[in-house]
């Protein structure tokens, strides 16, 4: 089997856990709701204006929704010892990063695609093509949470606190690309100039790119056993 | 005594030695640069922190960095007493990174008025910092020692290929944070405003202090690699 195919494989594995329970997809979305709402009510009324709270807020509840999403990928191959029956099957462990990997770039984006249009009703953020360019830098933001968060998960699974150890473990991988889309969702819904949006993409993807590469060459020796 | 704990005794001596005098240079800067050194021109007196602060900055990317280096030296050599080294390199750069996030905001409350004005340098380096304290947290929620090793060598690269995005962060947004003083282009003739390289009177003393604070690098790191070393030797001993 090639390692697309054995990748594939396991995503669809994943994503069919998921689809029959849909644990994962809710616990997040109800999160990032209540994300929402955490902010809305501890923001000062008089001065904070919910157009200004609108990008932060955004990026907040994505990243720590992904977090809670994240959770699970390794979550579920504990139980019954699954991990052992996968690292048993002749699949190599790149297949395995890139099954996960996709599995929770999968989800993380179903969950934005809820979560977004929540964001934009809850906070009168005016429908308009604006939100096409929203979407691309959550996309791209997404694979910068996911590559060293899919990485981390398999580690912290080893231990008895995996639910603590990655979040500790992940969110300083997530402040920098939080900041590059942040700051080009303040400049999207500013109507800035293109190029100045541009330079905060390439900045995401020069992220994304180095982060899922060298995941990709360490989860081997994650899973070396 | 065997002859390896004999040989894990003479690093440690060593490492106190070089410790020690590190300490000692590290003093005798400060006595030059309080007493001998002249203020500098925009920030008078604040800016002796610089002794401190600057070194300990390159003190603690180092050790960082060293950790991702010998993270993937781990992967490729297998040698446990790597891992006990990449430890103790980590430790000592949270020491060198305490000093720095501690300078940093006493200096910053004279001259920016604020103790923490989120300069992405300053922030970025309190990231790497919370980083390695995931770090030691998953070191100490693993009990397996080679499973530790590699997860810590792990840890250690996906760090220091952090590092990059935070120098790139400096350079490339509004930094509060002052152009670093070594390796300044000179300053045209016709530009006001332009900031000139550090005079030599005021660059003497900060260049001994990475000298004195590379040595206390190295006697840190060797005094905690020793201890390091002689724990799994007290370990395989017992077990057998």
């Amino acid at each position: 089997m090639t390692v697309g195919r054995a990748a594939l494989a396991i995503a669809a594995k994943d994503l069919r856990i998921e689809w029959r329970h849909r644990t994962a997809f809710a616990t997040s979305v109800v999160f990032a709701v209540l994300v929402l709402m955490v902010f809305v009510f501890a923001r000062d009324q008089g001065s904070v204006s919910l157009t200004t709270l609108a990008p932060t807020v955004l990026w907040v509840m994505l990243a720590l929704a992904t977090v809670v999403t994240l959770n699970r990928a390794f979550l579920l191959e504990r139980e019954n010892a699954a991990l052992d029956g996968i690292l048993l099957a002749p699949v190599s462990a790149t297949a395995l990063f890139w099954g996960k990997w996709l599995a929770n770039i999968a989800l993380v984006m179903v969950v934005e695609a809820v979560a977004i249009p929540l964001w934009v009703m809850f906070f009168n953020v005016e429908p308009s093509v604006r939100l096409a360019g929203i979407g691309a830098v959550a996309v791209l933001a997404a694979i910068g949470f996911t590559a060293p968060g899919t990485l981390f998960s398999a580690m912290a699974v080893r231990t008895r606190f995996a639910e603590l150890l990655l979040p500790v473990l992940l969110l300083p991988f997530v402040i920098p690309p939080l900041f590059f889309a942040s700051q080009a969702t303040v400049r999207i819904l500013g109507d800035a100039p293109a190029g100045d949006i541009w330079g905060w993409l390439r900045l995401l993807a020069l992220y994304d790119i180095a982060f899922l590469a060298l995941a990709t060459m360490l989860f081997p020796m994650v899973m070396d056993q | 005594m065997t002859p390896e704990f004999d040989a894990i005794d003479r690093i440690m001596r060593r490492g106190r030695a070089i410790m020690l005098a590190g300490l000692l240079a590290v003093a005798g800067i400060y006595v030059v640069a309080l007493r001998y050194t002249p203020p500098e021109a925009h920030q008078g007196l604040a800016f002796k922190i610089i002794y401190v602060h600057a070194p300990a900055a390159w003190a603690m990317e180092m050790a960082f960095v060293l950790v991702g280096v010998v993270g993937a030296l781990y992967f490729w050599l297998r040698d446990p007493r790597l891992d006990v080294f990449g430890e103790a390199s980590a430790t000592v750069g949270m020491v060198f990174g305490t000093v720095l996030l501690t300078t940093g905001p006493i200096w910053g409350r004279t001259i920016w008025g604020a103790w923490w004005a989120w300069d992405p340098r300053l922030t970025f380096t309190l990231l790497l910092y919370l980083l390695f304290a995931g770090y030691f947290a998953l070191r100490s929620a693993l009990r397996d020692p080679v499973e530790r090793a590699r997860f810590g060598a792990v840890i250690g690269i996906m760090g220091t290929v952090l590092v990059p995005f935070i120098h790139l962060t400096v350079y490339l947004f509004n930094s509060q944070h002052p152009l670093p003083v070594l390796g300044r282009p000179p300053c045209p003739p016709d530009k006001p405003g332009c900031e000139p390289s550090l005079p030599w009177v005021l660059l003497k003393p900060l260049l001994l202090s990475f000298g004195a604070f590379t040595m206390l690098y190295v006697g840190f790191v060797m005094t905690r690699y020793g201890i390091g070393l002689r724990d799994a030797a007290t370990e395989a001993r017992d077990a057998e």
